[in-house]
Formats: structure tokens, sequence, C-alpha cells
């Protein structure tokens, strides 16, 4: 039998990370929120330390679509797509950076729809970054997920998610 | 010209944990070139099968995105910085939401 461990091997977050995440979605319902995992990669886990709401640029139409244009836009909207505002992101990566923390991976909502990841999720995936997924079901949040897209492309995988009422300190180096 | 890569996270694991990359060409589509024969495991993530850049792919020159430069073809001076940044993307499937039921 092979035995394969991939390293890091689960994400580990806090309860109020969870509920910061159900209220952002709840918030935004009917559309898609997201927002930026901050933290590190202990080697053993990706540990969360932080999150960031992010503006869905898929809101203002116009800019979104020059640049990341939908196939489909008729089918295609806030409510099904989210886009980072690129602007904000590079703010946070660059504060997160002077105070030690990586963005270690992204969170977005589905309203109405399941936590798994769909073919457009998957096609716009970057590699080792945990792509943390809540259904938000009438408002209310629904099960969640945490996925990594496979070495090959090809595929998600399914990501143990660790839930601890309180993070630990960061390990000193 | 000499220049330098700045790899996004998520890319790190392919350029030995490294967040800035030398280079060397005279067009942004050089650079990169040279840039994914050094580790070419990037190669996958930033090129779709048809060899083109993936669409959510942005390259800035120093501090200006390339599409409204020369694109790929825009030119390097030494010591430019090229920076590789994601777009963020994604979304739920969709189809059962176009149909409406009457009441």
């Amino acid at each position: 039998m092979e035995l394969f461990i991939k390293y890091p091997m689960a994400l580990q977050l806090t309860r109020a990370h969870l509920e910061a995440i159900a209220d952002h979605g709840a918030r935004d319902y009917p559309s898609e929120c997201c927002g930026v995992l901050l933290g590190n990669d202990t080697g053993l886990l990706k540990q969360v330390r932080e999150l960031a709401a992010i503006r869905n640029l898929r809101q203002d139409q116009a800019l979104a679509e020059e640049l990341l244009p939908l196939a489909q836009p008729e089918l295609e909207s806030e409510r099904n797509r989210f886009l980072m505002d690129p602007g904000e992101l590079r703010r946070i990566e660059a504060e997160g950076r002077r105070r030690g923390l990586d963005i270690i991976g992204y969170y977005h909502s589905h309203p109405d729809h399941s936590a798994q990841p769909s073919e457009y999720d998957r096609e716009h995936a970057w590699p080792w970054v945990s792509y943390v997924i809540m259904k938000i079901e009438a408002g209310r949040a629904g099960d969640y997920a945490s996925w990594v897209l496979a070495e090959d492309r090809s595929r998600f995988e399914s990501e143990p998610i660790d839930v601890v009422d309180v993070q630990a300190a960061p390990e000193s180096a | 010209m000499a220049v330098k890569v700045i790899i996004p996270t998520p890319l790190r694991q392919y350029t030995d944990k490294r967040d800035s990359i030398e280079t060397t060409g005279a067009t942004v589509a050089e650079a990169l070139a040279g840039l994914t024969t050094q580790y070419s495991a990037l190669r996958r993530h930033l090129y779709n099968e048809e060899g083109k850049l993936r669409s959510f792919v942005n390259i800035y020159l120093n501090d200006e995105d390339i599409r409204y430069l020369q694109k790929d073809k825009t030119p390097l001076n030494d010591n430019d910085v090229i920076s590789i940044v994601p777009s963020i993307a994604g979304g739920a499937a969709f189809g059962y939401r176009a149909i409406e039921f009457p009441a």
C-alpha cells in the first residue's frame, strides 16, 4: 500500500472565524461574499490568525469585466460569481506581511448552493492555498468545507478543517 | 535586461519558497519564459493549454498592469520589477437559477 501524506495536513481556524464568515455571507446574501484567510503555515497545519473581508468586484460589472470577462454574462453575476478587488488584495497582503502573516487561503459563500466547488471555482483556482466555501441558504449559514486544488489542476481535494475555540499562540522562530 | 519577478504565495512552493526570482529578458514575455524555464512547474499555473497566459493571471511591470502597456511585448529596463498578481475568482455552479416556475 502506498502511503502518501500531504503537508500541511489541515486548515485550523476558530469558531469565531467561522462565525465571521457566516455573518459576512448572510450580510451579503443573495450575493456571494469573499475574503482572505491570513495566517501561517506551520508545516503541519495552515493556521488562520485573521480574516479580511474583500469587496466582490462583480457588483461593479464594468470593472470586473475588464479584469476577468465572464463567458456567459446573462447567467453570471455577483449572485454566483465573485472576483476579489485586486487593489484591496494587494494592500491586505502587504499589511499582513509586515505583521508576519501570509495569505494562506480564501473564503467565499455559495448563496442557496452547496459548499462543493464548481467547475468555475476549479478553473480559477491557485495551488496550495485553501478555498473555504460556505453555503448560505435563504440568508442563513449552512454547511462549509475547505478545498485545495490538485497538483495537476484536474480537481479539488477536500481539506480537513480543525476548528478550535482559541488559536494557539504563534510559534516563535 | 536583468529584472526581478515577484512570486505570489501560492506559487512559492515551485520556486524553492523564494518570493522573488532574478531573470533576464528584453520583454515581459521573455522574462516570464526565462522564469518558467528555470522553474518549469510554474508553467501549468501561469499558461493555459494553448500556451497563453491564463485569464486570471495579472502581470504588473513596476506598478502598472501590462494590459495597459504593450501586454507581454512590453520592453524591459534593467532593474525592472515584474509582479505576478493572481486574480482571485470563483462562484457557485449555475443552471437551475435560470428556471423560474410560474406562481
